[in-house]
């Protein structure tokens, strides 16, 4: 008997277990039917917007401006820059966060026009050649993606390898990772969020803030293995 | 098919314990660390006005996937061999090292870098991989320390809590290849800074690298690891071959219920809203990540465990560690007084069920907590472990019912005296009777030695003496005030 | 009303003043006590050890004892959550004896729930004039849910000063048969516990649980004549709250756990 069989066999010869139903009692956000309350978090910040109920798959109003500055809170609480723009301001604010970047990789599909005012050398993945983990590994060296989606209550944008982002390796061996947000890519919560990516079997990567490890006697130290520093630039509208 | 592998005690806890108790370094570690986690935790949860309603759907959904675990194990597996993945099962951790073995022997490399896996360490895989010539690099901060110590994780998120930065630097300095020591200090960040040194070269040149999971989702055939240090993101990012081995009992049903796990895990385990990094992979994606994906499904006494309608909910856990850091008996002695890879709380109810109680010392696991309570509050997915915890004793005391013990016999001699009022009376007035000598040269109504048994109350504390007149004896005489 | 004492029995051998301090509370109140002579043990150790086969004659025979009164009461958290909590567990499979748990164990409370949410009360018209802290013991805490009722209850005292516990609501360590089975441990766990309760300058330490009051009792008794251990002031003592909400606590009583 091979160990799948036998392991299925055991399973199955356990009396049967009753169905389970499942609960579904918290906030699910806008396409949940009428989402809990949300009062003022525990440390004194604001509290999170959540918008009301119904089906608007479309998600959260995207002017909300508490939701922006929840998302800004959270991240600035991991240590995260954050800058803010408008669409027009983008490429000015993009060469303002790369003033003494010698040198940056992006993704196959970054928008031609985010880096018509950086004066430095863009190294585009894919174009002639796929980027290598030396090329990315060059001192100085930042990266600059877009995201699918960004969580404001929990600080966490989120990549799905879509053709502003490009692949993993892009993102994570750098020292400086810039990524561009759009305010209407922001949601109020992680189930929302995940409701929003296109296709769950590509590559997802959460990232909240830069590295970090709390190994040693549980205090929290930026920067390990991953990018060091992440730069959050917010475009409006 | 008990469990087998580094989740075996060799020593009775009582006697594991009583070592680490002599250690006031390890105290003081032990007491600062989980002093700090449990306030950020608290700060964290308190922040979800829904977080019990997430317990409630989080605790559900584990009791469904364990309720149609072959179901979806079948589902998983379809789902990830469709996505280019290659399924392997293990019986048990021997089993289970042998089918990774096996794997990284076909890649012929001897060397591997690992992200830090429960189920790595509950099967002993590095060990195994030494013995066949293969060097498993941990690539994880706190794992690194341990495994350059030379020495055993003694926490499920934190493998080093049990050392100070102190000890850490010290480590470093002596045993981390190509270290500077002149320029090492023992800031957390500099130690930080180090690893990172250290390992750099090896993710950029390792071909294979080993994970766990912290999730599998049946639907998808998606692997999910959460992490902090982007050590996880390498291995699962740059290497040409990635092994993962899950525990049968990681599986969720659907993509959709990480929506809950991705908000108790990480707000219970480290404290923080989110963690820095997640990561989610479902088999081989064209030009990125590994192109070899291999994934070996590990039952190692699981099945054994979901057969007891009490004792299964154990198999619900998450690996957060939340239960550790308020027990206040794993605060006392850390978690090498276990005997196990999974220590604590819910060490005390997982390991026993995985390998039976009369694997090593396991049978003493069950009676390290006070059932305090602590543990099932903080569970994210409401474990009542102290149910199970006395559920396993009435387990242990059952299986031994034809075997003689002084424990056994004194408890039948109270519960016959107990269920008859006259019996009952005449006990409380000898009892009362008995002491009445040692109240005579008794200080303060305590008495300081007794004989065995109570001589096992007397060696820590005083004893209170029986009254000189018992409670029914006043309430008796009363009608005739 | 009619209430029914379960004084419990370790107060019934070891800590009677307790009890006797009950009946003084309710009394006082106007209301009628009663004691079912045929109580013995809610049969917890037996439980809590594994040894449920012992427990069920002793769970069968709590609820023919209690069966037919509209409030019991007992002077211990740990005792009502085994009646609340585990007893619906251990009578799960005599669908008879489930019914009767299910009816009896909501009246069957703890003293400061009968008084707080039942009777109304939390000003009993008691003075003490001392210092106390209060340990909330781990059933009462996290089982019963008792929340501040205890010391709602101890603020109404005159002259009563009462402080803050540090690391209150950590376990003493006592846990019953762990007490022994895990003395180091447990041992490990009451010093710090007594360090805590030494720290605050309290006279005394009130606590709803006297098996756990005997155990931080007496790691203050041992520690009372070791000059420098932090007990070496006059002697700490550990009392049920009852018996300072009943004024029967005689001071300087010689005992722990009231008079005797």
């Amino acid at each position: 008997m091979t160990a799948r069989e036998e392991i299925m066999r055991r399973l199955r010869a356990v009396r049967p277990i009753p169905p389970v139903t499942v609960p579904r009692g918290y906030d699910r956000g806008p396409i949940a039917a009428g989402p809990a309350p949300t009062g003022p978090a525990a440390d004194g910040n604001a509290p999170a917007t959540t918008t009301s109920g119904g089906t608007d798959a479309s998600g959260t109003d995207a002017s909300a401006p508490e939701l922006i500055e929840l998302l800004v809170d959270r991240l600035v609480d991991y240590r995260a820059t954050v800058t803010h723009c408008d669409p027009a301001g983008l490429a000015r604010a993009l060469a303002g966060l790369l003033d003494d970047v010698p040198a940056v990789a992006v993704p196959p599909g970054l928008p031609g026009g985010w880096l018509s005012a950086y004066p430095g050398t863009v190294r585009r993945d894919g174009a002639p050649r796929p980027l290598t983990v030396t090329d990315l590994d060059e001192p100085g060296l930042a990266v600059v993606t877009g995201c699918a989606v960004a969580v404001a209550e929990t600080g966490t944008l989120i990549l799905d390898t879509g053709t502003d982002q490009g692949r993993r390796l892009l993102t994570l061996v750098p020292d400086h990772h810039i990524c561009v947000v759009r305010t209407d890519q922001v949601v109020d919560r992680v189930p929302e969020a995940l409701r929003r990516l296109a296709d769950p079997t590509r590559p997802v990567t959460l990232v909240s803030g830069p590295s970090a490890t709390s190994d040693i006697e549980l205090n929290r130290v930026e920067g390990v293995h991953g990018p060091r520093r992440l730069d959050v630039l917010i475009v409006a509208g | 098919m008990t469990g087998t592998g580094n989740i075996v005690a060799r020593q009775p806890f009582p006697q594991a314990a009583k070592v680490r108790l002599a250690d006031p370094q390890l105290r003081s570690n032990l007491r600062r660390a989980t002093h700090t986690i449990r306030d950020k935790r608290l700060r964290v949860v308190g922040e979800l006005p829904d977080w019990e309603a997430l317990r409630v759907s989080g605790a559900a959904i584990k009791d469904d996937v364990l309720a149609r675990l072959p179901d979806l194990l079948d589902q998983f597996e379809a789902a990830a061999t469709a996505a280019g993945a290659t399924v392997h099962w293990a019986r048990d951790a021997e089993e289970a090292c042998a089918v990774v073995t096996r794997l990284v022997r076909q890649t012929g490399t001897d060397e591997v870098v690992k992200i830090k896996s429960m189920a790595t360490q509950e099967i002993g895989l590095n060990e195994a991989l030494e013995a066949a010539g293969i060097a498993a690099v941990e690539t994880d901060l706190a794992e690194l320390i341990v495994q350059l110590a030379d020495d055993q994780p003694s926490h499920i998120l934190v493998p080093a809590i049990h050392y100070n930065r102190r000890q850490i630097r010290d480590i470093f300095a002596e045993r981390m290849p190509g270290v500077d020591v002149s320029a090492l200090t023992d800031e957390p960040a500099a130690l930080a800074e180090a690893a990172r040194r250290h390992l750099r070269a090896k993710f950029l040149s390792a071909r294979v690298a080993i994970s766990g999971a912290n999730f599998a989702i049946a639907e998808t055939g998606t692997l999910v690891v959460v992490e902090s240090e982007g050590n996880g993101r390498m291995c699962l990012t740059l290497p040409e071959t990635l092994i993962s081995v899950v525990g049968i009992e990681k599986l969720l049903p659907t993509f959709g219920d990480l929506e809950v796990f991705l908000q108790l895990l990480p707000r219970s385990s480290t404290g923080e809203r989110m963690n820095p990094y997640t990561s989610m992979w479902t088999g081989v994606s064209d030009g990125d990540g590994p192109q070899q994906m291999h994934i070996v499904l590990v039952d190692n006494g699981r099945t054994e465990t979901r057969a007891d309608p009490v004792g299964r909910q154990a198999l619900r856990c998450i690996r957060c560690s939340a239960c550790l850091n308020v027990c206040p008996v794993y605060e006392r002695v850390g978690g090498h007084a276990y005997g196990s890879v999974y220590p604590g709380p819910i060490g005390a109810i997982l390991s026993p069920q995985m390998t039976g109680p009369d694997a090593g010392a396991n049978r003493t696991l069950p009676y390290a907590s006070t059932l305090c309570g602590a543990c099932f509050e903080a569970c994210p997915v409401r474990i009542d472990i102290p149910e199970v915890l006395v559920h396993l004793r009435q387990r242990g005391v059952d299986a031994h019912r034809g075997r003689p013990s002084a424990e056994r016999t004194a408890m039948g001699a109270m519960s016959w005296v107990m269920r008859d009022r006259r019996r009952y009376a005449a006990a409380l007035r000898a009892a009362r009777r008995g002491a009445a000598p040692l109240r005579l040269g008794g200080r303060r109504d305590h008495v300081r030695h007794l004989p065995w048994p109570l001589s096992g109350w007397t060696g820590t504390r005083d004893a209170p003496l029986p009254a000189a007149q018992t409670f029914r004896e006043w309430w008796a005489g009363r009608g005739r005030g | 009303m009619r209430i029914a004492l379960f004084v419990t029995c370790v107060n019934d051998l070891v800590f009677p003043g307790t009890g006797r301090a009950v009946v003084e509370i309710l009394e006082r109140l106007g209301h009628t006590v009663e004691f079912p002579a045929e109580q013995s043990c809610c049969g917890q150790m037996h439980a809590n050890s594994g040894y449920r086969a012992e427990a069920m004659p002793l769970v069968r025979r709590f609820v023919d004892t209690f069966a037919e009164y509209e409030a019991v009461v007992a002077p211990s958290g740990s005792c009502v959550a085994m009646v609340r909590e585990s007893y619906p567990r251990l009578a799960a499979d005599d669908p008879g004896l489930a019914e009767r748990v299910a009816e009896l164990a909501p009246r069957t409370y703890e003293l400061s729930e009968l008084l707080v949410d039942v009777l109304g009360v939390t000003d009993l018209g008691a003075s003490f004039p001392h210092r106390v802290t209060y340990h909330p013991t781990c059933h009462g805490l996290r089982m019963l849910r008792l929340g501040d009722r205890p010391l709602r209850l101890l603020r109404a005292v005159r002259d009563l000063e009462l402080v803050e516990l540090p690391g209150a609501e950590e376990c003493c360590g006592f846990g019953g048969t762990f007490a022994v089975k895990n003395a180091g441990v447990s041992g490990a766990m009451l010093a710090d516990k007594c360090d805590s309760v030494c720290s605050t300058g309290a006279r005394f330490v009130a606590a709803a649980d006297n098996s756990c009051l005997a155990h931080i009792g007496g790691g203050l008794s041992r520690r009372s004549d070791r000059p420098g251990t932090g007990g070496d002031q006059p002697g700490v003592r550990a009392v049920h709250y009852a018996e300072i909400l009943a004024g029967t606590v005689r001071t300087p009583a010689s005992t722990v756990g009231g008079t005797k």
